[in-house]
């Protein structure tokens, strides 16, 4: 190799990390700092349960906001509604099936930038192998050098099947869910 | 010989069936296996019915603070009235402390309770799993003791119908009166 190609590979090189790093800016997610829930009625009851395993990635830098891409990968049976005994019901077929679709995801389509610390994300949801267009607006804030992500998502889960048979009755279990999520990443 | 007063006779059953009623369903819903919706639906009619037997308590105990029950038969032994009136005591403290004792659990199992699913009841005790496995126990064993008591209760007042003929039980039983106290 020639010094004139070699500099030009050396050039073409840079010039393409350069524009990698303009472009996706992989954030590290602090999962102690982070928190996924689901929020529902049960007999008008206010229950808010975890996801206490659940995996997000984030490309986010504040100069290029729309740039920006997301993912979060969720384990179903992980779902936290305050009881040992019920949490493993729910993991069955009738709910989530765990065994059958481990994992419920999100995936980003498309993140715009709505004013000041707003973000307004579009996606797939796909739970118990069911995916919707979802939209829902997502605030993002500094904290100690970090950003911090938080937003709610309205579903209903009927339309992603979890709960099956009896359960369709809303009247002991609403349709109604929110997924409220925070997520704490840093650079 | 004279009888409670209709608010009274009228409190002591309602609470009374409330009591069977709560008591029952506790130990069929605990009974139900897994998750089902009917085990949910029982666990809010207990929540309700035991809320209830608690307001209609309040109401109780103050109707019994300004009303005088009717005199117990002059013919009664000492002891016996010494022992209908811890019985009694006890009795108020267990409508009261057993309702008490499920709604605190319920709070520290982090599920409050919204009445007849319309009104949130307060919650002042934040989600605590250890204290709830702790209230559970609590609530149980109170719940026991409680119907350990109800049948004493029930036993005595059979005996001063059936072998003593008395009229006990009849001053608290709905009917003419022969002589009501106010």
């Amino acid at each position: 190799m020639t010094l004139r190609a070699t500099l030009a590979a050396v050039f073409a090189t840079t010039v393409l990390a350069a524009t990698a790093a303009a472009t996706a800016a992989p954030l590290k997610t602090d999962l102690a700092h982070s928190s996924v829930s689901a929020l529902f009625k049960q007999m008008d009851v206010p229950v808010e349960s975890k996801f206490t395993r659940f995996n997000a990635q984030i490309d986010y830098d504040a100069a290029h906001p729309d740039k920006a891409t997301a993912r979060v990968d969720i384990d179903t049976a992980s779902l936290d509604i305050g009881s040992p005994e019920y949490n493993k019901e729910i993991a069955k077929k009738t709910w989530f099936d765990a065994a059958q679709f481990p994992k419920a995801s999100f995936v980003s389509t498309a993140i715009k930038p709505a004013g000041a610390g707003k973000l307004n994300v579009s996606g797939k949801l796909t739970i118990k192998g069911r995916t919707q267009d979802v939209n829902f607006p997502l605030s993002v804030k500094p904290e100690g050098g970090r950003q911090v992500f938080e937003g709610s998502l309205p579903i209903k889960r009927l339309a992603f099947n979890i709960g099956e048979g009896e359960w369709k009755d809303t009247d002991i279990v609403a349709n109604d869910v929110v997924i409220k999520f925070r997520v704490t990443a840093a650079q | 010989m004279q009888r409670y007063t209709t608010t009274a006779i009228l409190l002591h059953w309602l609470i009374a069936a409330l009591i069977i009623g709560a008591f029952t369903l506790g130990l069929v819903m605990t009974d139900i296996p897994g998750f089902t919706p009917t085990k949910l639906r029982y666990y809010s009619w207990h929540k309700w019915a035991g809320v209830t037997v608690m307001l209609l308590a309040v109401l109780r105990l103050l109707w019994r603070l300004r009303h005088r029950p009717p005199a117990l038969p002059a013919a009664m032994p000492a002891w016996q009235r010494g022992a209908a009136h811890g019985l009694h005591h006890l009795l108020y403290v267990f409508i009261f402390a057993v309702p008490l004792s499920g709604y605190l659990y319920t709070l520290a199992a982090g599920v409050p309770v919204v009445y007849f699913g319309l009104f949130k009841l307060p919650v002042f005790l934040a989600k605590d799993p250890v204290l709830a496995a702790t209230l559970k126990g609590v609530h149980y064993w109170l719940n026991m003791s409680m119907a350990a008591l109800v049948g004493l209760h029930v036993l005595a007042a059979l005996k001063h119908a059936v072998v003593d003929r008395d009229g006990t039980l009849r001053r608290m039983l709905p009917g003419r009166s022969t002589g009501r106290s106010t």
